[in-house]
């Protein structure tokens, strides 16, 4: 008889508490996904079958026309185009403050960093209490400054908005980040006869790699999801997605197009998940290298 | 004139007085090192020869040219500072090239400079490689050639040693000052480490709290150092410090140990300041570990020593030597000793003083008299 090695199972210790843990745990995630799951999953249903069916019952016959639907051809207000031309408004209004934002905002973390200047410690002051301001409180000053501005109602001006709410925040992330890196490296620079904007763009620029990730992902999910400055200042036809996606919901006259809905909804929640995704990885690494230290 | 010259400088931060009326020189070619205790001033006189920090009052002049509005690319100075301050995002290549980049020198000439001098610093191999990449040698010879490239007037250096290991900082020690003896350029040296002073410098600065307390070279200071500070400072381990009295010994004055056994006395030369001494006055008498000699008789010029006879506390063997401690007068005496003397700890030996290398110091200025010791020889030990 052959000398038959046993070996024990590698997950010999099933205990009370380890069966009850992944319970909880295995719970707690469901709860979490379910709204998902029952929106993926009544995007892809037609309406008879949500109609008349279960809400958490699986599609029979699986179709992405309300996924079309949503994009290109549903009625929001008076315009029936659906979702796209909103879209790109969403694209169009965090690219670009998410960029200036971060350029204005490494820019004065590093003066507030590396540079001495009468009142620095004022100035950084108010940035910082610029943080807690709420949205609330600047709507209506806003809206008159974009008035003045000619700029009322379109994605400029939502740049705009979200450029001067986020120096606060940008500034803060950087100043902090930018205080680990060496004084001396600066130093440095000065004695190689560097000025100014040249020691920020080839040397402290390039090592913000990190804080730059952090910055965006931040800027980029909260400008993104943004619903109440989208609303007050660009409700026409300048709004973002968020806007439109509320406007859609609210818009269907007779039939309640819950399939479109939930499509549009994805539509409109995609890409901070794809970022997420991608970079979501280098947002804890980049917090954890300082980069939100009082 | 001077290549390097500072003339009263004061600098203050707030209220305080950080430097308080600085005066050193340098000639061409020279190697002088400012050595102190953290917080001296010492790293701050550097930044203001460099022009990272502004004077309040006084002047720099650089080759006989007043520099005090210059900025420091506009000085003709290099620096290498303590933690290297290598551009992590560049390779070593663009590290030393960057100055030049920066004044517009085009790129042909850029690469042979950069060329020449890794060859200079034997980092040639390296130049293709990111500061992180490095060991802390490697990375102190790309700041030494970020530096060397340009070919300064003046070369500044921020305690460069202070965060290698012990063995490399003897080795790059040497390094700097072959640097020095090959080029010839003049530098300044930032350090808290006084062996680092005495073996690289030709001038020796010594500050405290913002003042210079002595500027010499290597042998004045540690020979003749001009006050207790000084004196104590420099050399490991410090001068040992004897407290003494002035008595009057058939006409002459002498300066009597405290504390030692009975008898045990120093003289002194006639010169203004022994003029003036008093009986009764109390003095320091300084004496190096090394000028307390173990069981001999007769010191190295010949002449008699003042010997005693005193009860060890201590025997510290180092390898080449030994360093025996005993108490006179309620003080510790530190004696360093041939590693082969024959000395154990709570036996009672012989020690002499080698009293013509004495400093003799006043307690309450602290400062050193102008007075030579000579050795006594007691009627007991005529031979």
């Amino acid at each position: 008889m052959s000398a038959i090695v046993t070996c024990k199972p590698v997950v010999s210790r099933i205990s009370a508490s380890r069966v009850g843990i992944y319970a909880i745990l295995l719970g707690t995630a469901a709860v979490f996904l379910l709204p998902l799951f029952v929106m993926v999953v009544t995007s892809l249903k037609s309406l008879s079958e949500i109609q008349n069916g279960n809400m958490l019952a699986l599609p029979t016959n699986p179709s992405v026309a309300a996924w079309f639907s949503a994009w290109g051809s549903a009625c929001i207000g008076l315009t029936c185009s659906g979702l796209r031309s909103y879209f790109l408004n969403s694209v169009f209004m965090v690219v670009p403050a998410v960029v200036i934002g971060i350029g204005i905002g490494s820019l004065n973390g590093y003066i507030l960093s590396k540079w001495r200047f009468p009142g620095d410690q004022w100035v950084f002051g108010l940035m910082l209490f610029g943080c807690f301001i709420p949205y609330q409180v600047v709507i209506i000053p806003m809206a008159e400054f974009l008035g003045l501005l000619h700029l009322a109602g379109t994605t400029q001006g939502l740049v705009l908005v979200h450029v001067v709410y986020g120096i606060g925040f940008n500034t803060l992330f950087f100043r902090n980040y930018l205080k680990t890196f060496p004084d001396e490296l600066v130093r440095a620079a000065q004695v190689d006869g560097a000025s100014f904007y040249q020691i920020f763009r080839r040397i402290i620029l390039p090592s913000c790699g990190p804080m730059i990730v952090v910055t965006m992902i931040f800027q980029f999910t909260n400008i993104w999801n943004d619903f109440l400055f989208g609303a007050a200042f660009a409700s026409g036809r300048g709004a973002p997605i968020t806007v439109a996606l509320n406007n859609l919901v609210n818009s269907s006259t007779g039939v309640k197009e819950y399939n479109v809905h939930m499509a549009a909804a994805l539509i409109a929640a995609t890409p901070t998940l794809i970022v997420y995704v991608l970079a979501g990885r280098h947002f804890v690494r980049g917090l954890m290298s300082g980069a939100v230290k009082g | 004139m001077s290549f390097l010259e500072v003339t009263g400088l004061v600098k203050r931060f707030g209220q305080v007085d950080v430097l308080k009326d600085v005066n050193v020189e340098l000639e061409e070619g020279g190697f002088l090192v400012l050595v102190g205790p953290s917080g001296c001033g010492k790293t701050t006189l550097l930044n203001v020869i460099a022009g990272l920090i502004d004077a309040d009052e006084g002047e720099l002049r650089i080759a006989g040219r007043r520099v005090n509005e210059l900025p420091p690319s506009k000085r003709d100075i290099a620096m290498v500072f303590q933690s290297y301050a290598l551009y992590p995002n560049m390779t070593v290549r663009q590290n030393i090239a960057f100055g030049l980049e920066m004044r517009g020198v085009p790129k042909p000439e850029r690469d042979s400079a950069v060329g020449d001098a890794a060859e200079t610093l034997q980092i040639s191999h390296l130049l293709d490689r990111k500061p992180s990449a490095l060991s802390g040698g490697q990375r102190q010879r790309v700041a030494m050639g970020r530096a060397l490239v340009r070919n300064p007037l003046v070369f500044l250096f921020d305690e460069p040693l202070s965060n290698l290991d012990a063995k490399l900082r003897v080795e790059m020690r040497t390094e700097i000052k072959r640097l020095h003896h090959r080029t010839g350029v003049t530098m300044v040296y930032v350090t808290h480490d006084q062996v680092e002073a005495m073996t690289l410098a030709t001038k020796i600065a010594v500050m405290e709290r913002g003042v210079i307390q002595q500027i010499g070279t290597p042998a004045d200071i540690y020979e003749r150092p001009a006050n207790l500070f000084v004196a104590q400072f420099m050399g490991s381990p410090s001068m040992n410090l004897f407290d003494c009295e002035v008595v009057i010994s058939n006409g002459d004055k002498v300066l009597q140990l405290t504390g030692a056994p009975s008898g045990v006395r120093v003289g002194v030369k006639n010169s203004p300041d022994a003029d003036k001494l008093q009986s009764g006055d109390k003095l320091l008498l300084g004496i190096r570990p090394e000028a307390i000699v173990h069981r001999q008789t007769r010191a190295q010029g010949g002449q008699s020593i003042t010997s005693f006879e005193v009860q060890v506390d201590v025997v510290e063997p180092t390898g080449p030597d030994m360093y025996v401690l005993f108490r006179v007068g309620g003080r510790e005496i530190t004696a360093r000793v041939g590693a082969g003397s024959r000395v154990a700890e709570g036996e009672v030996s012989t020690f002499g003083l080698d009293a013509e290398r004495a400093v003799i110091f006043e307690p309450r200025t602290e400062k050193a008299l102008q007075l030579q010791a000579v050795s006594v020889i007691k009627r007991s030990e005529v031979a």
